[in-house]
């Protein structure tokens, strides 16, 4: 009973401590200049939302339309790479043609590809096929998504379809399906819930990368949320510090509704793929 | 796929087929499955080619030449080894941006797994809310690698606060730990170890594993907490502690996006935070030094390789597959 009691105690102690700088972030968007210097607490004195519409028209351009461009690119590539994964894993999953393990092992190899190291040739590939800057600037970020090149996720779904019975492909096939109408009427309707684990990360992800944003994005018209928020690093002054912490407040709310939604989903997807969050 | 293998209607009888046509027949639907798997195949096997390979070939070239992007591919120069001389012997920041690296991976890696490993030890125990903790802890994981969140590090770990407010409370006087060369980088780390969560939740599925058994047999034996931590659960974790390992050390090499915003994309103070990558995209970006760019990207491929490789062939020695293992 003790040694529970002080269990408890010390799971609460190190979530206080975990959950510390989310409350403090919190706390801080609604904090006055002033206040931001002398009160380091969490919970703000004089309450001060004016931060937010301060940090929404800090630069020329809105934050609602960094906000768009991000929500734009995270669809897309959610909508990628579905498609593109679900495809690809069924034929690594379910199919047998000739030369299956060898194009298998090499979609393990590509797991364990540093993606940084693609960056520069990749950019300029891009950029020879004139599709980088111009009036839609996004395709480099979005056109890799749909050629299944985030391998963690074919993996996944790999893993998925091979928990279901094969003997549901073959008693299809015996009734003269053929490997479109197997995937059509019985992979992808059992396959929901990798689908839908694969949605959710590939939002998240993106919603939250900024690498290859930083690289791609160049006009302030088209930045995404994560791009235009290191604008405010560039201006130091306290009186920016309020709309700074409002502004990255409110590029998490879409992550946060996502894990309070389908919390149980995204530890489970890590559990079957050790995927990382 | 084998004769016995293969789907046969049962409702029809099957007539006699001489050796020769069904040869031909099995070949037919051995060539209708390969064009089905190479069809449903043919997205990843592009990307493949021409988001993976050909860059990777392209940056090999590319390393062995001036090229900027200021100039068209066909004019860049030829320049053998210079950039790979430059890098060992005539770039200090690339020597720093190594040791940055490495320090990072070092200490941090085994830091978060530790954290890991404590927390989802204590969860296990716990009977009720272990959903809810367990989310809760994870949700670092899912929020820790944006830019808002290196921003909030930034403001944390700044001269006024809230790491020096809380030092003040117990009498302490703190720094700009971000602007000391000494401490900007273990504010990294400690963002790092910050997202324990993910490594977390995958010991919890390990742990829930080991047969309580073992436990209870050697409490009759004797054994105390931490004879039982060492010789049974560190033993039958040891694949899923492996398998941590290698993510989180490859996944540690890459850090950038908390190194760029917490330097505001300088590396500093000092070169104190200059991660590889963010050296790597200073060379390629900023200076469009992009052939010298690409040869740090293979140098940086080929370690990670090794690294990989030494991970998987120590691993034999003390990575534990009995029978009885963990799943």
């Amino acid at each position: 009973m003790r040694s529970k009691v002080v269990r408890l105690s010390a799971l609460i102690l190190i979530l206080a401590i975990v959950l510390y700088p989310l409350f403090w972030m919190l706390g801080t968007s609604f904090k006055s200049p002033a206040e931001i210097a002398s009160n380091i607490g969490l919970v703000p004195h004089q309450f001060t939302p004016g931060n937010f519409a301060e940090g929404w028209h800090k630069f020329d351009v809105a934050f609602g339309r960094f906000f768009l461009n991000s929500a734009m690119v995270a669809t897309l590539t959610v909508l990628g790479n579905t498609i593109s994964c679900l495809l690809a894993a069924y034929a690594l999953g379910r199919l047998r043609f000739r030369l299956r393990g060898f194009w298998f092992a090499l979609m393990i190899g590509t797991l364990l590809l540093p993606g940084h190291v693609l960056i520069i040739p990749q950019y300029i590939l891009f950029r020879t096929l004139g599709l980088v800057g111009g009036d839609f600037p996004y395709l480099p970020l979005i056109v890799p998504h749909f050629l299944a090149t985030e391998a963690f996720f074919v993996f996944l779904m790999v893993q998925f379809m091979r928990g279901i019975p094969r003997e549901l492909d073959e008693a299809a096939v015996i009734d003269g399906a053929n490997p479109f109408s197997v995937f059509r009427h019985v992979i992808l309707p059992l396959s929901r819930p990798a689908l839908v684990t694969t949605a959710i990360f590939s939002f998240i992800w993106t919603w939250n990368d900024f690498f290859r944003q930083l690289v791609y994005l160049s006009q302030l018209k088209d930045y995404t949320a994560p791009v235009a928020l290191t604008l405010f690093i560039d201006s130091t002054s306290e009186s920016s510090v309020g709309p700074m912490f409002a502004m990255s407040l409110l590029s998490l709310v879409p992550v946060f509704l996502f894990f309070v939604a389908f919390q149980r989903l995204l530890v489970e997807g890590i559990n079957t793929s050790g995927l990382k969050g | 796929m084998t004769m016995a293998q293969m789907p046969v209607r049962p409702t029809e009888p099957v007539p006699p087929v001489p050796a020769a046509h069904r040869r031909g027949r099995v070949a037919r639907r051995r060539r209708r499955e390969d064009l089905a798997g190479y069809l449903f195949l043919s997205p990843w096997l592009l990307g493949l080619l021409g988001i993976t390979a050909i860059p990777m070939l392209l940056s090999l070239y590319l390393s062995f030449t001036d090229y900027s992007p200021l100039i068209p591919v066909t004019e860049s120069n030829w320049v053998g080894l210079e950039n790979y001389r430059r890098m060992f012997t005539a770039d200090p920041s690339y020597w720093h941006a190594v040791r940055v690296t490495v320090i990072f991976a070092v200490i941090a890696v085994p830091l978060k797994l530790a954290a890991a490993l404590g927390v989802a030890m204590l969860l296990n125990k716990t009977m009720r809310g272990i959903a809810l903790f367990r989310g809760l802890f994870y949700l670092p994981s899912l929020l820790g690698g944006s830019v808002a969140l290196a921003i909030v590090w930034r403001g944390m770990f700044s001269g006024d606060g809230a790491f020096n407010a809380f030092l003040s409370f117990f009498g302490l006087t703190g720094k700009a730990w971000i602007n000391d060369p000494t401490w900007a980088l273990p504010t990294l780390m400690l963002l790092a170890i910050w997202q324990f969560g993910a490594p977390m939740v995958i010991f919890l599925a390990g742990l829930k594993q080991v047969p309580t058994e073992l436990y209870e047999a050697s409490s009759v034996d004797g054994a105390g907490a931490w004879r039982k931590f060492f010789h049974i659960t560190l033993p039958l974790l040891s694949p899923v502690i492996f398998f941590n390992l290698v993510l989180e050390t490859i996944h540690g090499f890459q850090g950038f996006t908390s190194a760029f915003v917490i330097s505001n994309g300088t590396g500093g103070p000092v070169d104190s935070t200059l991660m590889y990558t963010l050296h790597l995209y200073k060379a390629g970006f900023v200076d469009l030094n992009m052939g010298y760019a690409s040869a740090m990207a293979w140098v940086f491929l080929l370690v990670v390789g090794l690294i990989t490789v030494v991970l998987f062939s120590t691993g034999r020695f003390w990575v534990h597959y009995s029978d009885s293992e963990v799943r």
